[in-house]
C-alpha cells in the first residue's frame, strides 16, 4: 500500500518550509534513512530522510515550491509493482464511525462543540485533542496534554524532547515562554500582511522584485514581534579596551605556532566571555518574561548574531561562563564557519539566554539592537577607536568602544540594566577575571 | 613504560562506576574500571546489600518472638550472631563476584588499584594507577574519564570510630557480640536501619538526632509515624539533641546529651556514628585541573560534566542524593552521552528514597511542606493500612500512604509511604512521575486485589473524590 512522505517539522519554530531540491527521482528505489529531499527551513537548509523503504512513486510538490506547510504530503512512496495513485492517500483514520460512537455524537449537538466556553471546557478541549490525535497520533505525556489544554497550546506544533521524541511537560512550558514556537497559526497578526500589490508600493519607480527566503520571512516576523511586543529601553556605556587588547596580545603570543594546542583568541571571544562573567555576577538579567512568572536560567548560554548571505542566525556558546577563552574561541570559529555554510543543527541556534551583536569590525560608532525573544537583553557592540579621555584632569588617549544594552523593561528595570553595564565595563577594563 | 589506550576510564567500581562500565561496554566502547578495594563498592560490600541481609535476619527474629498472633508457639528461640553476620558477608561476596563476571562479559578491563588523574597525553586524559598488589604504577589514557570514587562516613570530633566502642557503619555490620545498650547518632537512612536491626535483635536502642525529627528528609507526617512506631518497639528517641560530652571507659561509653531542655546521662556498650558522608576527593589528581570541589563534592552540570572537558563525575562524589540508584542512573546516562546517544538529565524529584527499617519508609518527589513552599495549590490524599485487606491478613496493619497532587494540573508532586513492603511498591509512583501521569491515569489504573498496593490507589482517590475503603 502506498504511503505519503510528509513535509517534516525540522525545528520547533518551523510551520512551513521551502522544498529546495529533490535528491531522488520518480521511480527510484528508496530505503529507510536515504536522503530524499532538501528543505529550507526558517534557519537553515536541512535534509529529509525517508522513514520507510519503497519506490518514489510520485512527487507532489515540485522543487522550489515555497511555504509548504508542515505535514503536507510532498510525495507518494509505493511498494515495488504497485500502481502509483494520482493523489496522496488520506491520513490514516479509523474506519467509518462504528455504530457505538454514533449515539455519543448525537448526544453532543454539533453546534455546541465550537462554543466550548464555561463549564466542561476541559472536557471539550480533551475531546478535541483526542479527535486530533486520531488524525495523526501525537506522542505526549498525560501531564503535557493537560497543561497544553489548560493553556490553549496546540501540541501538534511542538517538538518533543522526551524519550523517542515524546512531548513532555518541559516542552509545553517552553512553548508558553516562547510564543513564536507555539503559534501554529499563520503569523498574520504581527507581520505586515503579505503585499500583493507591488505597484502600490513601487509606483512608477523602475524596480524589480526578489522573492523573500523563508529565513527573511522569519526574521521579519520575529523582529516585528519583538519590537512591537517587548517594551525596549537602552543603556549605553563607553568601555576602555586597552587592557583587554594587551591581554589578548599576550595570550595569543603564548600560543604555539600551530598544532593541536594552538589558538587565536579574538576580541569577540573575550567579549562573549566578559558578558558571561557579567551575567554570572548580575544573574537577574539572565531571564525571560513569561506572564505570571519570570524564568531565571541556571545556565548562561550566549547567542551571537552572525550575518550570513541571506540574513542572520544566532549560534549559541552554551555555558560560556564555564568555558575558557580557548574553548570559546574554538567553538565560535566552528559555529561561525558552519553557520555560513548553513550546516548548523537546530539545537545549536535555538535557545540561548542572552545575545550579543557585534558590529565593531564594521566601524560603527554605536547602535541599538532588537531583543531576541524570549531573552530579556541583547548587547550591541560598536567599534573600538582611539578617543581622548580625561583621567585625573588630564586628557589622554585610550581605545574606547561604545556598547548599548537593550533590555526588556517588563523584567529588567533601569537600575539593574545600569548595574549590568557598569559591571561589564569593569570586567572588560580589568580583564584578568576572564581567565578565572 | 607504555600507556594502555581506552575510550573511557572509570575511577571507582561501585554502583556508579561498574554500571557505567557495563553500559559503555554494551555500546561497544573500550572501557577500563579502576577499583582500589572491592567491585560493587560500598553499596554491595559494606552498605545497601549486606545491611538488607542483616535486616532480614532481624525481621525473622521479630516474627519468631511474635508467633502467638498467628497461632504458633515456639520455645527457646535463639540465634547465632556469628552465623547471621556470616550470611550477610556471603551475600556480599556472591554479588561482588557476580559484578566481576558481568564486567568480563562486557569486555571491560578491571584494574585493581588506586587511580588518579595524571595530566594529558595529547588530546587524551591520563590516569595513573598504583596497583593494589604493589609494584610499578600503571598508566592509562582515554578521551573520557568518569570519576566515581564515592564517599565515606563523616567523622565527628570525639566520635572517631575506634573499632571497639565507637562504630562506623563498617564495624556495626560485623558485630561479634550483641551490645545490650546502644546509642545511634544520626537518624538518616543508615542510622535508622542500624537502630532497627539492633532493636529487633534485642538491644536497647537510643537514637540521637540533631534535627527536630528523625528521617529529616522525609515528609514530616511520615517522620512522626516512624517515631511513634519505633517508640512503641521500645526505642528511645532524642531529637533536637546535642552531644555535650563523650567519655570512654574500658567496656562502656558514657554520654551526656541535651535534648528538649533536659540533660540525659547514659552509659552504653556501643555507639554507632551515622552522621552523613564526605566525598572521596583526596589524592585523585583534582589539583591543577579546572574541576571545582564544593565541600568534598565535585561540581557537575546536569549531564555530570565537570568544568574540565572530557572529565565527568557521578554518584556520591557528584552530590546528593547519596543513593546507589542515582549513581547507577548517572553512570548509564554518562556512558550513553559519551557514545553519542541522546540523553536526558535526571530529575532529582524522580529519584525514590527507601529506608528498610521496620516499618519501612519510601518516598518520591516533594514533601507536603516543600510543595506548599514552592507555591503549589495542593490536594493531599491519605490512606492507612488499616483499611487494606491484605495488610490486615498479613498482620501488618500499621502504615500510611500519602499522595500530594498539584490541584491545577493533576501532577503527582510527591508520594510518601510507611509500612510493610513499601520499598517494593514505591516504583509504581516513580513510574507515574517519570511518565508524567496525572490523577486521571492513576485513578483509572486497575490494581490487583488483594495487595497492599491497593492502598496506593486508594491514596490517589482520597486526594480527589474520596477513598472507597476508608
Amino acid at each position: 500500500m502506498s504511503t505519503n512522505i510528509l513535509m517534516p517539522a525540522l525545528s520547533p519554530t518551523m510551520t512551513e518550509g521551502k522544498l529546495l531540491r529533490w535528491l531522488k527521482k520518480e521511480g527510484e528505489a528508496v530505503s529507510a534513512g536515504d536522503v530524499v529531499a532538501e528543505i529550507e527551513t526558517d534557519k537553515a537548509t536541512m535534509e529529509v530522510e525517508a522513514v520507510d523503504e519503497g519506490i518514489l512513486g510520485r512527487i507532489l510538490v515540485q522543487e522550489g515550491t515555497d511555504a509548504v506547510s508542515v505535514n503536507t504530503p510532498i510525495a507518494i512512496l509505493v511498494t515495488e509493482g504497485e500502481a502509483v495513485p494520482d493523489a496522496p492517500s488520506p491520513p490514516a483514520t479509523p474506519p467509518t464511525p462504528a455504530p457505538v460512537t454514533a449515539p455519543a455524537a448525537a448526544a453532543i449537538p454539533a453546534t455546541t462543540m465550537p462554543a466550548a466556553t464555561g463549564q466542561g471546557t476541559g472536557q471539550e478541549a480533551r475531546r478535541q485533542a483526542r479527535g486530533q490525535a486520531r488524525g495523526q497520533r501525537i506522542f505526549a505525556s498525560p501531564l503535557a496534554r493537560r497543561i497544553a489544554s489548560q493553556k490553549g497550546i496546540d501540541l501538534s506544533a511542538l517538538n518533543g524532547s522526551g524519550p523517542n521524541g515524546r512531548i513532555v511537560r518541559r516542552d509545553v512550558e517552553q512553548a508558553t515562554i516562547q510564543p513564536a514556537a507555539s503559534s501554529a497559526a499563520p503569523p498574520t497578526a504581527t507581520v505586515p500582511a503579505p503585499v500583493q500589490d507591488i505597484a502600490a508600493i513601487a509606483g512608477d519607480t523602475p524596480h524589480h522584485t526578489v522573492a523573500n527566503s523563508t529565513m527573511r520571512k522569519v526574521i521579519a516576523r520575529r523582529l516585528s514581534e519583538a519590537k512591537s511586543t517587548i517594551p525596549h529601553f537602552y543603556v549605553e556605556v563607553d568601555v576602555e579596551l586597552d587592557a583587554l587588547l594587551a591581554l589578548r596580545t599576550q595570550l595569543n603570543a603564548a600560543s604555539p605556532a600551530d598544532g593541536p594546542g594552538a589558538y587565536k583568541i579574538s576580541v569577540n571571544d573575550m567579549l562573549i566571555k566578559a558578558a558571561a562573567v557579567t551575567l554570572r555576577r548580575v544573574p537577574d538579567v539572565n531571564v525571560s518574561f513569561a506572564g505570571d512568572m519570570t524564568v531565571h536560567y541556571d545556565t548562561i548560554d550566549i547567542s551571537m548574531a552572525v550575518s550570513i548571505p541571506d540574513g542572520l542566525i544566532t549560534p549559541i556558546v552554551r555555558q560560556a561562563d564555564h568555558k575558557s577563552l580557548g574553548q570559546i574561541s574554538a567553538e565560535t570559529r566552528d559555529l561561525i564557519k558552519r553557520a555560513r555554510a548553513g550546516k548548523l543543527k537546530p539545537h545549536e541556534f535555538q535557545g540561548g539566554t542572552f545575545s550579543i551583536s557585534n558590529m565593531g569590525m564594521m566601524g560603527v560608532k554605536a547602535f541599538s539592537a532588537i531583543i531576541n525573544p524570549p531573552q530579556a537583553a541583547i548587547l550591541a557592540i560598536a567599534a573600538g577607536e582611539a578617543r581622548p579621555v580625561v583621567k585625573d584632569g588630564e586628557i589622554s588617549i585610550a581605545t574606547v568602544m561604545t556598547v548599548t544594552l537593550s533590555v526588556d523593561h517588563r523584567v529588567v528595570d533601569g537600575a539593574l540594566a545600569a548595574q549590568w553595564v557598569s559591571v561589564f565595563r569593569s570586567v572588560v577594563e580589568n580583564p584578568l577575571s576572564l581567565l578565572v | 613504560m607504555s600507556t594502555s589506550q581506552f575510550d573511557i576510564i572509570i575511577i571507582g567500581g561501585g554502583p556508579g562506576g561498574y554500571v557505567s562500565a557495563i553500559r559503555a561496554g554494551q555500546l561497544g566502547l573500550k572501557v577500563a574500571v579502576v577499583e582500589a578495594a572491592h567491585l560493587g563498592g560500598i553499596c554491595l560490600n559494606w552498605g545497601c546489600i549486606p545491611t538488607k541481609a542483616l535486616l532480614r535476619a532481624s525481621e525473622i527474629n521479630h516474627l519468631l518472638h511474635n508467633l502467638g498472633e498467628f497461632g504458633f508457639a515456639a520455645d527457646n528461640v535463639r540465634f547465632d550472631l556469628e552465623k547471621v553476620v556470616k550470611r550477610s558477608r556471603a551475600v556480599s561476596a556472591q554479588l561482588s563476584a557476580g559484578v566481576g563476571h558481568l564486567l568480563k562479559k562486557n569486555k571491560v578491563t578491571v584494574i585493581n588499584g588506586f587511580g588518579r588523574l595524571d595530566g594529558r597525553e595529547g588530546d587524551k586524559r591520563r590516569v595513573s594507577v598504583t596497583p593494589a598488589k604493589g609494584g610499578e604504577a600503571i598508566s592509562l589514557a582515554a578521551p573520557h574519564v568518569i570519576i566515581a570514587t564515592g564517599a565515606r562516613a563523616r567523622v565527628l570530633p570525639g566520635l572517631e570510630p575506634d573499632q571497639k566502642l565507637i562504630w562506623s557503619y563498617r564495624e556495626a555490620m560485623v558485630p561479634t557480640t550483641l551490645p545490650k545498650r546502644l546509642v545511634v547518632i544520626g537518624s538518616g537512612a543508615i542510622g535508622i536501619e542500624f537502630a532497627s536491626f539492633y532493636r529487633n535483635m534485642g538491644s536497647e536502642v537510643t537514637i540521637v538526632e540533631v534535627a527536630g525529627r528523625i528521617l529529616p528528609v522525609e515528609d514530616e507526617e511520615i517522620s512522626g509515624l516512624a517515631r511513634k512506631a519505633f517508640e512503641k518497639q521500645g526505642m528511645q528517641i532524642l531529637t533536637g539533641a546535642k552531644i555535650v560530652s563523650v567519655s570512654k571507659g574500658a567496656e562502656t561509653v558514657t554520654l551526656k546529651i541535651e535534648a528538649g531542655g533536659k540533660t540525659h546521662d547514659m552509659t552504653v556498650d556501643r555507639v554507632i556514628s551515622a552522621v552523613g558522608i564526605v566525598g572521596n576527593v583526596e589524592n585523585i589528581g583534582l589539583e591543577g585541573t579546572a574541576i571545582e570541589v564544593d565541600r568534598t563534592h565535585i561540581k557537575v552540570d546536569p549531564y555530570c560534566r565537570t568544568a574540565e572537558k572530557g572529565i565527568y563525575a557521578i554518584g556520591d562524589i557528584a552530590g546528593p542524593p547519596w543513593l546507589a540508584h542515582k549513581a547507577s542512573h548517572e553512570g548509564v546516562m554518562c556512558a550513553e552521552m559519551i557514545a553519542g546517544r541522546d540523553v536526558h538529565p535526571m530529575d532529582p524529584l524522580n529519584i525514590p528514597g527507601c529506608t528498610y527499617c521496620r516499618p519501612q519508609v519510601a518516598s518520591v518527589g516533594m514533601t507536603e511542606a516543600r510543595a506548599k513552599d514552592a507555591g503549589y495549590k495542593i490536594r493531599v490524599g491519605r490512606f492507612p493500612f488499616v483499611g487494606n485487606g491484605k495488610a490486615i491478613a498479613m498482620g501488618e496493619p500499621e502504615g500510611l500512604v500519602k499522595t500530594i497532587f498539584d490541584a491545577q494540573t493533576g501532577e503527582l508532586l510527591g508520594a510518601h509511604m510507611i509500612g510493610a513492603e513499601v520499598t517494593e511498591m514505591i516504583q509504581g509512583y516513580v513510574i507515574a512521575r517519570t511518565s508524567e501521569l496525572t490523577d486521571g491515569e492513576l485513578k483509572e489504573t486497575v490494581f490487583p486485589h488483594p495487595t497492599i498496593s491497593e492502598a496506593m490507589h486508594e491514596a490517589v482517590l482520597a486526594a480527589y473524590d474520596g477513598a472507597l475503603h476508608f
